[in-house]
């Protein structure tokens, strides 16, 4: 899974006069990823009911195995502090990790934009693709950090020299010290975990708290709220949103697609997979708050995605909004909320990089995004067009793709716990989305042609694959969700942990 | 006396001398090779300061060789052998006297490898004196330039007036005790029981430890920091914030560590130190925001690490002490690869200003790769060795909260410091991919390919390798720095 990695130092000592060989390289990389990626994915049931059946009985087991994880890898890396390099994969990470390979592969195909410098987006693409992927794949509370830090750094270059608009300055700085100041608050909930349990394996962490040996009720809650909002902002939580929709207007196609899509949420994937299960008493304190704020998400920002007239602050202002469903699954902690979190996090990181891959495109044809200039594209670009409609139908929710199966899973989750909430993020998911989504189609695609669009091509052969890929993939989870439940099931040791606190019922 | 155990210190002057000597009978224009000499013999000199790492404590009269002091000799040489090929890369502007340039910089190491070992107030006074003393005239070394004159003044004024602090503080350790080496002051101040006496000791504590903060450059004894680092030749400045800076370090570990014992119980000392620490960090960090001067940003930067480093000793533990060893390890590779770049910049365009950054991923990729490691290293990201320097130091802190009051409010300024800090260290980042150079003026920034001496480059690769070695694979050091400081706060109490 180093593959992006390895490969980002091996054209690092490419000349920079080749351009070829770092796009052809890059696409390789993430491919081969993909490809690994894809049989992971295959294998992982059999490859873990194999390992469980080693054993006689599962309290035998390697940690690991007990907590559903395979394709396990473990080496030492700095003893002293307890942290180790410890990778492997279990239900959520699986479909994260197919999810992360598949936009950085379309991510790769889509970065034809960047004319200037090519050798220095390629590499820092593929430490970006590389981080994210091992940091969905960490076994160790450290190594999950730092290779998360190492995918969020390129971030503020890729904007800074290759960004596009006049705000690009501003939103490099904004989008890095939002990041930073959440990462930050993350590491010392993490350091505070550690020094409780005196080591950073995430299995041990988790076993421990799951005997019983957990921290004091005030230290669990001033842990899960340093994580909460740490990893908050990192998720772009309402209030500490701002910084995602500037951003992504900012980033270059390739860029936004990797980090709306993937790197985001890392910060749901830690919450789910370390700060519930680990942190039973503070999620009692903390997430009734989470519940609420996560309204600022879905209502403030899809108010605010209904006035944009720059598509892209758009799709960034949407997806701001879809975070809210993935927290207000979480704050659900039930079984099935948190399956529903993790599939909308899987659906809506493909439709991000769907979404963003198609405006990038419209941006290299037409060089703006302002809604009010452009018009009627459909009759130029039926293409284009037509995936544009579909990823913004997506957006809303119709059924048949995979955000529909996700959030209506959260619904049901959330509806026993928080009956108030869930009713009015369920109007609002359906009527604010749908405004926006249709008013967004009704003047991009139709009426006539905009005074700004005299040239336009639509998406040509091989460059159509990588929206295929992400669309059919879109749709195959919309209509046959069990392909990522039963993966995702397959966690449930991490799941019963978690949701053996559901918060009291507040309301 | 055993003459073995100082041998590193009189290899270092010796060392000196010889280039002295050698440089009667060396044709001008080949002096500045003389430079090599002295990286050579420095490099025997380190590689024997290793040889000797196994061998068990030693103490002599007023000089202790254990693993701490073994651990900063290493630390010191290291420093001084970067600094002297960086200095060669700077020697067509030094007018006068390149080899006095060598020289002095061997003896400054020798007065740092005293402080490592020194364990009596007199070996104290005298190796800060002998590293002062050098830097006094090393700052002042380009005689030709205002700035450098001007540096030079206001480092012997202040300097001198530390100095009087500290010999004060000393007088009054040694009338209140009646005691010179560190064990017996420990001992007649845990037997002491007369309140004024007690009194007297903690008033010279905090006047030696004011004298040393003075070499760490702590608020608030900071105040020649920029003027000093912007004025001072590049290759000094780099030392002066490299092995200076770490000198006063030791010399503060081994102060509380094995002086200071009968205080450890008292609130105040921590809470002097956590103040300390909270204003230093705050200090450099808001100060730089703004800053243009590359020179004067870097030791802005110089004071919030330093703050850092405090940060470590609030806690007045083994972890602590640990984490302080390391982050200075993964800290002198960032700052001499930064300072190596500026000076290789600033020397083409004669300005120290952010703006000769402009275009450096073009005009020479490896100083700006050099430059955006070792500031994102300093900025406290993985995967570099900054990143677990501060992680280090977080977890020792955060390890000791509960113990010790008003601690969550020195964590929180940290934290803000390490915020503030991105915004002015990622502005040197944004000044070397896409600066557009000044926009007052007219020209635009040059884009012809700059060439970077041959021993700046040694230099730079030798960091790169450091600060990725260190932030990939930190094991090896981070045990050396553990077994430096295994029994460094226990033993004494």
């Amino acid at each position: 899974m180093g593959l992006p990695l390895v490969m980002a130092i091996i054209l690092a000592l490419v000349p920079r006069e080749k351009r070829s060989v770092f796009r052809y390289g890059t696409l390789a990389a993430t491919f081969g990823s993909l490809l690994i990626a894809i049989y992971v994915f295959g294998q992982f049931e059999s490859q873990l009911e194999e390992a469980k059946g080693e054993v006689t009985y599962i309290e035998a087991a390697p940690l690991a195995t007990q907590y559903g994880y395979t394709f396990t890898q473990r080496s030492d890396w700095i003893e002293s502090l307890g942290i180790s390099y410890h990778v492997g994969v279990d239900g959520i990470g699986v479909v994260m990790v197919l999810m992360a390979a598949l936009v950085a592969f379309a991510a790769a195909c889509c970065a034809r934009e960047i004319q200037t410098r090519q050798k220095e987006f390629y590499i820092l693409l593929l430490l970006m693709s590389g981080g994210i992927l091992g940091a969905f794949m960490s076994l160790d509370l450290f190594l999950m950090y730092f290779l998360h830090e190492l995918a969020l750094v390129p971030t503020f270059i890729m904007i800074g020299v290759w960004g596009r608009g006049q705000n690009k300055e501003f939103a490099a700085y904004k989008i890095t010290i939002y990041l930073s100041i959440g990462a930050l608050l993350t590491l010392a909930g993490l350091i505070l975990l550690y020094l409780h349990y005196k080591t950073f394996s995430l299995v041990e962490v988790l076993h421990a708290a799951g005997t019983g040996n957990v921290l004091t009720n005030d230290s669990q809650s001033l842990v899960f709220a340093l994580m909460m909002f740490g990893l908050g902002i990192l998720v772009s939580l309402w209030p500490f949103h701002t910084w995602a929709p500037i951003g992504y207007a900012a980033a270059p196609t390739a860029t936004a697609m990797m980090h709306a899509g993937v790197i985001k949420k890392f910060g749901l994937f830690m919450l789910i997979k370390v700060a519930l299960p680990v942190l039973p008493a503070g999620a009692q304190v903390w997430l009734p708050v989470l519940a609420l704020l996560c309204l600022g998400n879905i209502l403030y920002c899809g108010l605010v995605a209904m006035r944009q007239k720059d598509l892209n602050l758009l799709i960034g202002n949407s997806s701001v909004a879809h975070m809210g469903f993935v927290f207000l699954g979480i704050a659900s902690a039930t079984l099935i909320g948190l399956t529903g979190a993790v599939m909308v996090m899987v659906a809506h990181g493909l439709l991000a990089g769907l979404a963003f891959g198609l405006s990038g495109y419209l941006h290299q044809q037409t060089r703006t995004l302002d809604m009010e200039k452009i018009q009627g594209l459909l009759a130029g670009m039926p293409f284009w067009g037509t995936l544009m409609i579909m990823a913004l139908m997506a957006g809303c929710g119709l059924p048949g793709f995979a955000n529909f199966a996700g959030e209506l899973t959260v619904f049901f989750g959330a509806w026993e716990v928080y009956p108030v909430i869930t009713g009015i993020a369920v109007w609002s998911a359906l009527v604010i989305g749908a405004v926006y989504m249709l008013r967004a189609i009704r003047k991009l695609l139709h009426g006539l042609k905009g005074a700004a669009t005299p040239e336009i091509e639509d998406i040509t052969s091989w460059q159509r694959l990588p929206y295929a890929i992400l669309l059919a993939v879109l749709l195959l989870f919309g209509f046959y969700p069990r392909l990522i439940t039963e993966k995702i099931n397959q966690s449930e040791p991490t799941f019963s942990q978690a949701t053996a606190t559901q918060p009291k019922d507040t309301e | 006396m055993d003459l073995s155990l100082i041998s590193l210190e009189v290899g270092a002057a010796l060392l000196g001398l010889l280039i002295l000597l050698i440089d009667l009978w060396t044709p001008e224009e080949r002096k500045a090779n003389l430079g090599w000499l002295a990286t050579g013999g420095l490099a025997a000199v380190f590689c024997y300061s290793f040889s000797t790492f196994d061998q068990g404590d030693a103490i002599i009269n007023g000089y202790s060789k254990d693993a701490l002091a073994v651990y900063f000799q290493g630390f010191f040489v290291m420093a001084a052998i970067l600094v002297v090929l960086l200095t060669m890369s700077y020697a067509p502007r030094i007018r006068s006297g390149i080899s006095e340039l060598y020289a002095l910089t061997c003896f400054a190491l020798a007065g740092m490898t005293f402080a490592a070992g020194a364990s009596s107030l007199v070996m104290l006074f005298v190796a800060v004196e002998l590293i002062t003393i050098t830097f006094y005239v090393l700052t002042s070394f380009e005689r030709h330039r205002l700035r450098s004159l001007e540096s030079g003044i206001k480092y012997l004024i202040l300097g001198a007036a530390s100095s009087a602090i500290m010999v004060f503080g000393i007088a009054l350790i040694y009338g209140s005790t009646g005691a010179l080496d560190y064990h017996e002051i420990n001992r007649a101040a845990l037997a002491s029981t007369e309140q004024p006496m007690q009194l007297l000791f903690q008033l010279g504590v905090i006047m030696v430890l004011g004298g040393l903060a003075f070499k760490l450059a702590a608020v608030p004894f900071q105040l020649w920091v920029p003027d000093v680092y912007q004025g001072a030749p590049t290759p000094v400045t780099a030392f002066l914030s490299s092995g200076s800076k770490a000198a006063g370090i030791v010399l503060m570990l081994r102060l509380l560590a094995e002086v200071c014992p009968s205080l450890m119980d008292e609130a105040w000392l921590r809470q002097l130190l956590g103040l300390m620490a909270g204003a230093t960090i705050l200090y450099g960090s808001l100060c730089a925001l703004r800053q243009r001067n590359l020179k004067r940003l870097l030791g802005y930067s110089s004071i919030a690490s330093a703050g850092y480093v405090l940060l470590g000793l609030v806690v007045l533990n083994n972890t602590g002490a640990q984490a302080i060893l390391f982050y200075l390890a993964g800290y002198i590779f960032a700052i001499l690869a930064a300072f190596t770049v500026v000076s290789v910049v600033s020397e083409e365009s004669g300005d120290e200003d952010i703006s000769i950054l402009a275009n450096l991923h073009q005009r020479s990729p490896l100083m700006a790769v050099a430059l955006t490691l070792a500031i994102v290293s300093l900025a406290g990201i993985p995967p570099l060795a900054g990143f677990l320097g501060k992680f280090t130091l977080l977890r020792a802190v955060f390890e000791a909260m509960e113990t010790i009051p008003g601690m969550p409010w020195i964590i929180g300024a940290a934290m803000i410091g390490v915020v503030i800090s991105l915004y002015y260290y990622f502005g040197v980042i944004r000044e070397i991919y896409w600066g557009t150079g000044r926009f007052w003026e007219e020209k635009k920034p040059s884009t012809e390919p700059l060439d970077c001496p041959r021993t700046a480059e040694i230099v730079l690769l030798i960091c790169l390798f450091g600060l990725i070695g260190l932030g990939l694979f930190p094991e090896p050091i981070l045990s050396l720095a553990g077994e430096a400081t295994s029994n460094l706060f226990s033993a004494s109490r």
